[in-house]
């Protein structure tokens, strides 16, 4: 396999790591193989194009600090219409309640990772709150921009409340965010509600800004975080991912670096995020970073900017609409780092361990969640 | 028609009773099947003429080139060994069940029972899928395990709850002892006899049960009145809203209508705990995994409700079984890896209302809101893909089915059809359904 081969495009790179795996395939047994996708991802990950921030920096981590190992789960990234518009959506989404629903043990609360709705109407919220009354254990809701920007928050908030907020479980401190904020760029232009949502809920286009989590909330940030000590394990959920990874999709927050630098402090932080619709991995000093998956469909890996330790799936396949889809757990374990289970609906799921990211990527890789070959 | 001439002596008295419980089966409907003498008759009638030639004119060289190994090329020699082979009951420990017991000629190469019946009235756990065409499936079984007719052909007879041969030595030595298989066997592969070369020879033979001559081909030739404008509305269906073509890819390259591909289509989910299954069988393989436990497994646990997952161990094949062709369908009811289908309307009612919701579903299986009418045009359709030699035999079995439908539609449910119920809605809320 060539460790250091330069790339005149995406796709020579692509032959190149497909010929890599189809050569290592040809020579070795399955458990191999396994081995050799493994390492392949991770040399591709180290051959893209990766700002310098995302280098990953080793840190010594507090071996215990008091937690109680527990287990949650999540459901993210519904983008619910109303049933007569597009049932699929709702369907996959009743398929994940069922999921978590039939977790043995039952996870200790579910997370919701936003972006419930998918134009933010009524309608479809109302839809999603009374599908996930159905779940067995304790809701916490996140807000997504798809959920926001009809009417800045209104309808999500009489059905949930406020969307920031902060609790403590069996150890850790959790903080919700809503990172889906956005400088005006609606009033100027002269923009309906729905004019506004349907911009936000663009991709590339030039039009709306970026997501932030804004000067107040960071500031809120500080203060919840200054009740706690430094060796308290912290999980935040937000709903785009609190890096910069695709500016042109909005993978991106915008004040990422201010928020991490109020986390920076802390021995150990996790965030978990939406929004971004695949399995995703970052490390940033000791912040480690995971998505989550979406019930609705998959994104593609943006074209540039992916963090080097993702465990990439590979395409997902057009002829199965769930493929690339489901939902997912995270492992609390007793030093408070997590290990964030996706559960794929088409696939063998896949642990991202703390130990994987702890290690830089050099132990427990996950196999990459291929489609079987006959 | 006695077709194993009296050779024996007196002395072997073993070989005797071996011979009097051949002789049964030779003119008995044992386990339900035609006598092996009588379908020997039949299928020479039947035999496709193509098979003269070799290698069928129905199937594309380049095709044809790719399922046939290179060490197991057709010969005469190795047909007729195959032919032989193929029909007779010896093969089973008590001589009562022969491939084509189960691949019953008169039965549409299959043994058209939910489930087959092996020595001593031994029930598995699947529903026999028919020879005809076998050739063209990328995998054999309805768990894909084996990669070809070679492979397959020798795990039933040595499976105890099949053709119970305690093992492929025993079979070798069977036809070793056997005067009238031993030159077929030296013409065929130039040495004694092998268990190798008994599913070799099986294979040969089978690669000659080709079925693609339906009016449904003369349709896609071009001849527009080959099938009826109903049957033709069902295959616009089948293209389109019923979605059938997802899976059962129908084409030129590809004529028997399958992905070869493995799909959770909930069949299972009607009648088993996928999760609790699924540990224990992980259990179980990690202690043993040679390919013949795996066998004994599926046919004698609820473990073979897993499907295509006793195979890979990969989760999201739980539950999954082989897309059938739909060759020749009309012939080989009941229908699922099951046969817990009894007719074509119940298929259709089972897709119509999005299969059966389970955690391990396929994404692709989704409420079709087929109309009545719809479902009768792709039944229609279903039946124009019938081998003409089989033309009256699928007619009779058509109207007994229609007839049956007329009155029991046991899978039909038009609130999930129509969407008015959505799938794991009712499992996550508790409310609705039938």
């Amino acid at each position: 396999m060539p460790r250091r081969a330069r790339h005149t495009s995406i796709e020579t790179k692509h032959y190149a790591e497909r010929d890599a795996l189809f050569d290592g395939l040809r020579h070795l047994d399955r458990r191999a193989f396994l081995k050799v996708s493994a390492a392949a991802a991770a040399a591709a990950a180290v051959h893209g194009m990766v700002p310098q921030s995302f280098m990953p920096i080793d840190v010594a981590y507090a071996a215990t600090s008091g937690v109680e190992p527990f287990r949650i789960a999540y459901i993210s990234d519904a983008h619910l219409y109303e049933r007569a518009v597009n049932e699929r959506f709702v369907r996959s989404l009743l398929r994940a309640v069922d999921d978590v629903n039939h977790l043995d043990p039952q996870p200790d609360f579910v997370l919701f990772g936003g972006d419930l709705a998918q134009l933010g109407q009524a309608g479809e919220l109302d839809l999603g709150a009374q599908i996930l009354k159905n779940v067995k254990a304790p809701m916490h809701m996140m807000v997504g921009e798809h959920d926001w920007f009809l009417d800045l928050g209104e309808k999500w908030q009489a059905l949930f409340g406020q969307p920031t907020y902060s609790f403590d479980h069996k150890g850790v401190h959790f903080v919700v965010l809503n990172s889906i904020h956005e400088d005006d760029f609606w009033t100027a232009r002269g923009m309906t509600p729905m004019q506004r949502m349907q911009t936000v809920a663009g991709l590339d286009n030039g039009l709306q800004g970026r997501f932030q989590v804004g000067a107040p909330q960071r500031e809120w940030l500080k203060q919840d975080l200054a009740k706690i000590s430094k060796q308290t394990p912290l999980i935040v959920f937000s709903h785009s991912p609190l890096y910069k990874y695709y500016r042109p999709w909005n993978f991106w927050t915008e004040d990422a670096d201010e928020v991490q630098a109020i986390l920076k402090p802390f021995n150990t932080v996790t965030v978990i995020h939406g929004h971004t619709h695949q399995m995703l991995t970052n490390r940033i000093g000791n912040i480690q970073f995971h998505g989550m998956l979406s019930t609705a469909w998959p994104w593609p890996y943006a074209p540039q900017g992916l963090p080097p330790l993702t465990i990439q799936m590979d395409r997902a396949d057009p002829f199965n609409p769930n493929d690339g889809c489901g939902n997912g757990g995270v492992e609390v374990h007793a030093d408070g780092l997590v290990d964030k289970v996706y559960n794929l609906w088409n696939r063998n799921p896949v642990t991202v361990s703390a130990n994987y990211l702890s290690s830089r990527g050099t132990k427990n890789v996950p196999a990459k969640p291929n489609l079987v070959s006959f | 028609m006695n077709r194993w001439p009296h050779r024996l002596g007196l002395a072997a008295t073993m070989a005797v009773a071996c011979w009097i419980t051949t002789s049964a089966a030779a003119a008995q409907n044992l386990h339900g099947a035609m006598p092996m003498a009588d379908q020997a008759q039949k299928f020479a009638a039947l035999k496709p003429k193509e098979a003269a030639a070799l290698a069928s004119t129905r199937i594309d060289p380049v095709i044809w080139q790719s399922v046939v190994p290179e060490d197991n090329t057709l010969t005469p020699a190795r047909v007729a060994l195959g032919e032989k082979l193929y029909f007779d009951a010896r093969l089973s420990a008590d001589g009562t069940v022969a491939c084509a017991t189960c691949h019953d000629v008169s039965r549409g190469f299959t043994d058209q029972r939910p489930v087959s019946e092996g020595i001593r009235d031994q029930l598995g756990r699947r529903n026999a899928p028919t020879t005809m065409n076998a050739l063209l499936m990328q995998t054999m079984f309805l768990d894909g395990r084996s990669p070809n007719l070679e492979e397959q052909a020798k795990l039933p007879i040595i499976n105890p709850i099949e053709m119970g041969q305690p093992d492929g030595a025993a079979v070798t030595k069977l036809v070793a002892n056997d005067a009238a298989y031993q030159p077929l066997f030296k013409d065929a592969y130039g040495r004694a006899p092998t268990y190798e070369d008994v599913g070799r020879a099986l294979a040969a033979f089978e690669r000659t049960l080709v079925f693609l001559d339906s009016p449904f081909d003369d349709f896609a030739r071009g001849d527009v009145h080959a099938i009826s404008p109903q049957a033709q509305d069902g295959w616009v269906l089948f293209n389109g809203k019923a979605r059938c073509v997802s899976c059962h890819a129908l084409n030129p390259s590809n004529p028997l209508g399958t992905d070869n591909r493995f799909h959770n289509i909930g069949v299972s989910a009607r009648h088993q705990d996928f999760e609790q299954l699924a540990t224990r069988a992980q259990i179980e393989l990690a202690k043993n995994s040679n390919p013949h436990a795996l066998d004994e497994l599926a046919l004698s646990t609820d473990m073979s409700e897993l499907g295509r997952f006793m195979v890979t161990r990969d989760r999201a094949d739980i539950g999954a079984f082989k897309t059938m062709q739909l060759r020749n369908i009309v012939l080989t009811a009941p229908y699922m890896h099951d046969g817990t289908l009894q007719t074509l309307w119940d298929v259709m009612d089972h897709y119509n209302k999005g299969g059966e919701a389970n955690p391990y579903l396929d994404g692709g299986i989704e409420p079709l809101a087929l109309s009545e009418s719809e479902i009768d045009a792709v039944v229609a359709f279903m039946a124009t893909l019938t081998d003409k030699r089989f033309a009256d035999q699928a007619q009779t079995i058509l109207a007994a089915q229609r007839t049956a439908a007329a009155t029991k539609r046991p899978f039909r449910d038009n609130a999930l059809a129509l969407r008015q119920l959505i799938p794991f809605e009712q499992r996550v809320t508790g409310k609705g359904g039938k």
